[in-house]
């Protein structure tokens, strides 16, 4: 029974970990004003540019070396997802386009791009069958040295590769850059009231550009953990799914705080998979479970526009374009 | 030059919003961004297929236009995408973003199937199939009603809500997959093959003509609505400025209520009309994407049913062209999905250059001496 509940618990983890990167780097971006509904089409090119920096490293060297394996494909992850956090804040802070309709070309885009590049990237080299980067796969799997010598502890909370502990970190620091740090201050100011922030010569255009980039960038690592950790180097065309939506909903659920999105993140991953451990469930109950995250997601959302409480609603702006003539 | 950004501080560029813009250069500026669009996406295509793009764009019209059933299949596809798109134009109107049309059709092709399977052969024919309508447009009703009451009464972000609402359509529609279909199979097959019970009839022989017909009246009709009757002038003022319409008397959250209900109504009928005219059956793919496609396509044509034709046209066309480019260079049919994304990208950039005027500084300075 309890070795049921902790490896529960570790598979929640497991799940909750591309969600928590989503939902950091979503809530960086949306502090600024920027609602990226182009998350999960960033994911997906996190994913595939991690993907394919590894795989074109596997393939141009006979002994690939452990720590070009890692680096490669995190920092390909990290220049795809940017660039396309770029696209999006070209367009909506720079030509000032809808950022609804950014948003979700962009996930299309993404998805596309994902999907295209996985579909056929073998068949670029004249290669069949699927993408399967093992060697690469075992380095980002890689646990910590002691984790297995710990017990039961050790496997459930220790035995994740590096990217995990990554997104607890980058959460923590995010919730120490936006409320302990002058630059997260004007950060959040811009996301409240970008004409006040304007006004108090905060450059309100490179606030917005750089928290989306570096948003955009640290949701991408949510891809890249799912492509490199969780599957081993394997790519499955949609095989991302939705979690990139999850993501957007658990920055909603975290009442756009990073702290609480990592235990939120945890959360989602075990609502996500709660239906496997839950013994004697029809296959149709199961579809009713797998409601659970998105339904708790709207009673969240009810119900804080219905306190009113001032410190947990989104930020002020959130979804308008800023246009300084326009006051 | 050099003694200019001595002596004054000036920005390089800066942009004022233009008052309007003639319709015919709006029209210039739209068309060169599709022009540019193309040649972008004819760029990516040599790049990842060393295919002359002339060719490539050949085998896209043929895709589209080859063969009379392509050129039906082409109709169906875009008067369903232009259906979804006029439900959430009076919505985006009112600045209300429903981003749940995927779910709102969904449930209201739910619904119908709903019918077709609990009272499926016990009824005549026709009044099966009203009764399917029925219950289509009232799925997409209490979808789409229940984020607006929140916003209307609470103001709860609406574009989060709907999009949440989606997920929630869409695992509803795997549960009753799952307990429809008897072996545990996630895949429903056609229901009522022979009898053809909840079916909409074939027009002159045409399978999709009734759908496309269906979808032609209610455009027009969309069109007059916005533009000529008293709902349409609510929804175009509270979309200005909320205070305004209270101002000049309008109950804001009557207009928003009563036009999600509206928006919700044609999206469930959407889902009746891909249900019961032209897939007979039900997955969570049912809308397959086009609920937010159809926000682009509304947003391009500036929520003006008509133009709506067009740019719907267009997103089905490359759609439709990219598979065929698919099939027969046998690329990923992501590809699509790709040239999708870029084309709209130039779409939404181009906007700018109609709302808004670029002011250079030596230009400027000429103005002011």
């Amino acid at each position: 029974m309890i070795g049921t509940i902790f490896s529960f618990i570790k598979a929640a983890i497991i799940q909750g970990i591309p969600l928590l990167f989503g939902a950091t780097g979503e809530i960086i971006t949306e502090k600024s004003g920027n609602l990226n509904l182009g998350i999960p089409g960033i994911m997906y090119m996190g994913g595939i540019s991690g993907i394919v920096g590894g795989y074109l490293y596997e393939r141009s060297t006979e002994n690939p070396v452990a720590v070009l394996c890692i680096l490669i494909p995190f920092l390909s992850c990290l220049l795809g997802s940017a660039l396309m956090a770029l696209i999006y804040c070209f367009l909506t802070i720079t030509l000032r386009a809808n950022q609804n309709v950014t948003g979700l070309a962009l996930t299309t885009f993404g998805i596309g791009v994902g999907n295209f590049f996985g579909g056929s990237l073998l068949s670029f080299f004249n290669q069949s069958g699927s993408i399967s980067l093992l060697t690469t796969g075992t380095y980002y799997k890689t646990p910590l040295p002691f984790a297995s010598k710990l017990g039961l502890f050790g496997d459930t909370f220790l035995s994740f590769g590096f990217l995990a502990y990554l997104a607890i970190i980058l959460a923590l620091v995010s919730s120490w850059f936006l409320n302990r740090t002058r630059s997260g201050l004007n950060l959040r100011a811009v996301g409240e009231n970008p004409a006040t922030a304007d006004s108090a010569g905060i450059n309100v255009t490179a606030y917005k550009y750089w928290s989306t980039i570096i948003g955009g960038a640290i949701a991408g690592l949510g891809g890249l953990y799912f492509v490199m950790d969780y599957t081993a180097g394997a790519w499955t065309n949609d095989g991302f799914g939705d979690r990139g939506w999850l993501a957007i909903a658990i920055v909603i659920f975290a009442l756009w705080k990073p702290k609480s999105a990592v235990l939120s993140s945890f959360l989602f991953g075990g609502l996500y998979i709660i239906c496997v451990y839950i013994p004697n469930l029809s296959s149709s109950s199961k579809e009713l479970i797998k409601m659970l995250p998105y339904l708790v997601t709207i009673l969240v959302l009810a119900f804080v526009s219905m306190k009113k409480k001032r410190s947990s609603q989104p930020p002020e702006s959130l979804g308008i374009n800023y246009f300084r003539e326009e006051r | 030059m050099n003694n200019l950004s001595k002596t004054t501080h000036e920005p390089l560029i800066h942009i004022t919003k233009r008052a309007a813009m003639d319709w015919w250069k709006a029209c210039l500026v739209r068309l060169a961004s599709i022009v540019v669009a193309l040649l972008l996406c004819a760029g990516v295509i040599i790049l990842l297929t060393k295919l002359n793009p002339v060719e490539i764009y050949a085998t896209m019209f043929k895709g589209n236009f080859g063969t009379p059933r392509k050129i039906w299949v082409l109709l169906q596809n875009l008067s369903m995408l232009l259906c979804i798109s006029l439900a959430v134009t009076p919505a985006f109107k009112m600045r209300f973003w429903n981003l749940g049309a995927e779910g709102q059709v969904l449930v209201g092709g739910l619904g119908a199937m709903a019918c077709m399977f609990y009272i499926g052969d016990r009824l005549p024919n026709v009044v099966l199939i009203l009764i399917m309508l029925v219950a289509s447009i009232l799925g997409g009703v209490v979808w789409a009603v229940i984020p607006a009451v929140f916003k209307a009464k609470w103001n709860t972000n609406e574009s989060l809500f709907t999009l949440m609402m989606n997920y929630i359509a869409i695992q509803l529609v795997s549960f009753f997959i799952m307990v429809w279909v008897p072996n545990g199979s996630s895949v429903m097959g056609v229901v009522n093959a022979d009898s053809r019970f909840g079916w909409l009839p074939d027009l002159f022989g045409q399978k999709y003509l009734f759908n496309i017909l269906v979808v032609a009246v209610l455009t027009v009709v969309m069109f007059v609505y916005l533009k000529y009757s008293k709902h349409g002038y609510e929804i175009s003022v509270v979309g200005g400025s909320e205070n305004t319409a209270r101002y000049i008397g309008i109950n804001v959250k009557k207009v928003i209520i009563r036009t999600l209900m509206l928006s919700g109504g044609i999206c469930g009928l959407a889902g009746f009309l891909l249900v019961s005219g032209t897939n007979h059956t039900i997955s969570k793919n049912l809308a397959g994407g086009m609920g937010f496609t159809a926000i682009m396509v509304s947003w391009l044509a500036k929520f003006n049913p008509l133009m709506m034709v067009l740019t719907s046209f267009l997103i089905v066309f490359l759609q439709r062209g990219a598979g065929e480019i698919a099939t027969q260079f046998r690329l990923n049919e992501s590809v699509s999905d790709i040239l999708t994304g870029i084309i709209l990208f130039c779409i939404i950039g181009c906007e700018f250059f109609i709302n808004y005027q670029i002011h250079t500084r030596n230009k400027h300075k000429e103005e002011t001496v």
